[in-house]
């Protein structure tokens, strides 16, 4: 039986993550510095840990509602009062999943079935293609572009807008590029789609982590509230990644279609994830400042050492990346990192491995200590001089 | 300012040049500043961290709770300057509660502590009574923690 031939088209249809063989390559070099990590370096403030091994003490080992603790969800909706002055009712339209990964891929799920277009502006992080497909869509890419610093424009957006347009990606502050959306970009965006049935799927997961003023949901925008889902998460705001902890927020009858699937494919989210991340919305205001902090220090440093160096890089104001152009090199972005890896044992991620539009940028994450950042542009300027 | 401070209580060996860049500030503005709070006395020195434990350094910690008299004029000051002003005495704090001074002192053997108590401290005109407490061992000083366990164990490459 050939077993390959068994496997669904739609799942065939799906490629593999791009850094696999750097991720190899990376794990058995001595010396090596990656820039290449995409989560925090900080571990989950001791308050956070401790609440989750106190859940457990307790004896909190069992299946919580499907939708999530109501605990954790009036907080939740506490916090998006707060942050983004959105009222979302904790009853009905919030659902608490496996990571900001689960809940979009139950948004595309609810919504999106043959024939839909999803757009999805690039580059940014891998998965919204990938779910579109397995929801029988077709994934449309909007290319942003590095002059415009890889923020949406309204342009860019009308163009792919078709009749089977169904809904939009809007991933920022964006991973690769550091890039955010300020209100007056996303007022430019609430506009266009205002007067079509476009939904909007607004993955905020690095809400917290921007630098110059304060995160913007689309959702807060007047009469975009019930066309938007925002999705957000403990992952990076919280340094809780490994405790795979997000959520939803939208209107009752999208985060319903979710919860349905949810309760199906899932059940509920971890119990002990849920406990700690009541502790963290509470009481961690001031461990998110103290990281945001941190990061932006570090940014600073990496932006600055980067263009010492003779990289275009435009300034990111959000997440803990930066995405320098390689142009210059002439190498393409797999060269670049190929060699800069064995040549000097620096490992970042290309640019492409986040759509096409990438090429030619590399993807380096701050999310390390100064020491750390200092040595790898140290060697990184090493490097480039050979082509430059 | 308190940012300068900040980032140069972690870590005072970090370079002006390297507090510009991550302040977004003029080198010669960050010079200045920090020369301003050494001449202000609110940068008081640059101190190193160590773990003596792991050392043969031979030594012993008290922390001495003293209650004294205060002094018609002088309140507390008088006393707590005529102890600090001994080299073996690292620290002394005023204390609310249940006693009034907090001193803590380094020397080398318990013998050496006992008589600096009995010889030194309690003597002393203003104070009443006193109670040493030895340190037997330190887990973290000065918001670092002496044998953290914990590591990087992030994948090496992630999206």
């Amino acid at each position: 039986m050939n077993l390959n031939e068994m496997l669904s088209p739609a799942v065939k249809k799906i490629e593999p993550s791009g850094i696999r063989k750097f991720f190899d390559i990376v794990s058995e070099m001595k010396d090596a510095i990656s820039l290449g990590v995409g989560e925090p370096d900080f571990v989950t403030p001791w308050r956070v840990r401790e609440a989750g091994i106190y859940s457990l003490e307790k004896g909190h080992t069992h299946y919580t509602s499907n939708s999530g603790l109501i605990e954790l969800r009036n907080e939740i909706s506490a916090y998006l009062s707060r942050k983004s002055n959105i009222t979302y009712n904790p009853k009905d339209e919030i659902l608490v999943t496996v990571g900001g990964s689960e809940a979009i891929d139950l948004a595309i799920r609810a919504l999106v079935s043959e024939g839909d277009e999803v757009l999805i502006p690039e580059p940014s992080f891998v998965c919204y293609k990938p779910c579109t497909v397995l929801a029988g869509g077709t994934p449309v890419t909007i290319v942003t572009k590095a002059e415009n610093e890889f923020r949406l424009t309204p342009q860019e957006l009308e163009e792919k807008i078709t009749p089977r347009t169904k809904l939009l990606i809007l991933p920022y502050p964006s991973n690769p590029t550091g890039a955010i959306m300020r209100k007056k970009d996303l007022e430019a965006i609430a506009e266009v789609i205002k007067d079509t049935n476009i939904l909007v799927l607004a993955d905020e997961i690095y809400s917290e982590l921007t630098y110059e003023g304060s995160h913007v949901s689309i959702a807060s925008l007047p009469g975009m509230k019930e066309r938007t889902i925002v999705v957000n998460g403990f992952s990076k705001s919280y340094a809780m990644t490994g405790w795979r902890l997000g959520y939803a927020a939208g209107d009752s009858a999208i985060i319903g279609a979710m919860t349905k699937i949810h309760q199906y494919a899932i059940m509920c989210s971890p119990t002990t994830s849920q406990y700690a991340a009541i502790e963290a919305l509470r009481n961690c205001d001031e461990d998110v400042r103290y990281m945001v902090k941190e990061y932006n220090y570090r940014r600073r440093v990496i932006v600055d050492g980067l263009r010492k160096i003779g990289l275009d890089c435009f300034e990111p104001m959000g997440a803990f990346y930066v995405f320098p152009s390689i142009k210059k090199t002439g190498l393409s972005s797999a060269e670049f990192c190929e060699r800069l890896l064995y040549e000097e044992k620096v490992a970042v991620v290309p640019g492409n491995a986040f759509g096409e539009s990438g090429e030619g940028f590399i993807r380096c994450s701050y999310a390390y200590s100064i020491e750390s950042i200092n040595e790898a542009l140290k060697r990184m300027g090493r490097f480039v001089k050979k082509y430059i | 300012m308190e940012q300068i401070l900040e980032i140069l209580e972690k870590d005072s060996r970090i370079t002006p040049e390297q507090i510009a860049i991550m302040l977004n500030k003029d080198v010669e503005e960050v010079k200045e500043a920090i020369k301003k709070l050494e001449d202000e006395k609110i940068i008081l020195g640059y101190n190193t961290l160590i773990n003596w434990e792991k050392t043969d350094k031979e030594f012993v910690t008290a922390f001495i709770e003293v209650k004294v008299t205060p002094q018609r004029g002088e309140g507390f000051d008088k006393v707590a300057e005529r102890i600090y002003k001994y080299p073996e005495v690292k620290a002394v704090y005023l204390m609310s509660g249940g006693f009034d001074l907090a001193v803590i002192i380094e020397r080398k053997t318990i013998k050496d502590v006992a008589l600096f108590v009995a010889e030194k401290l309690a003597p002393m005109e203003s104070v009443l009574s006193t109670a040493t407490h030895f340190v037997l061992k330190k887990y973290k000083d000065e918001g670092v923690i002496f044998e953290d366990k914990e590591k990087d164990d992030r994948q090496v490459i992630t999206l």
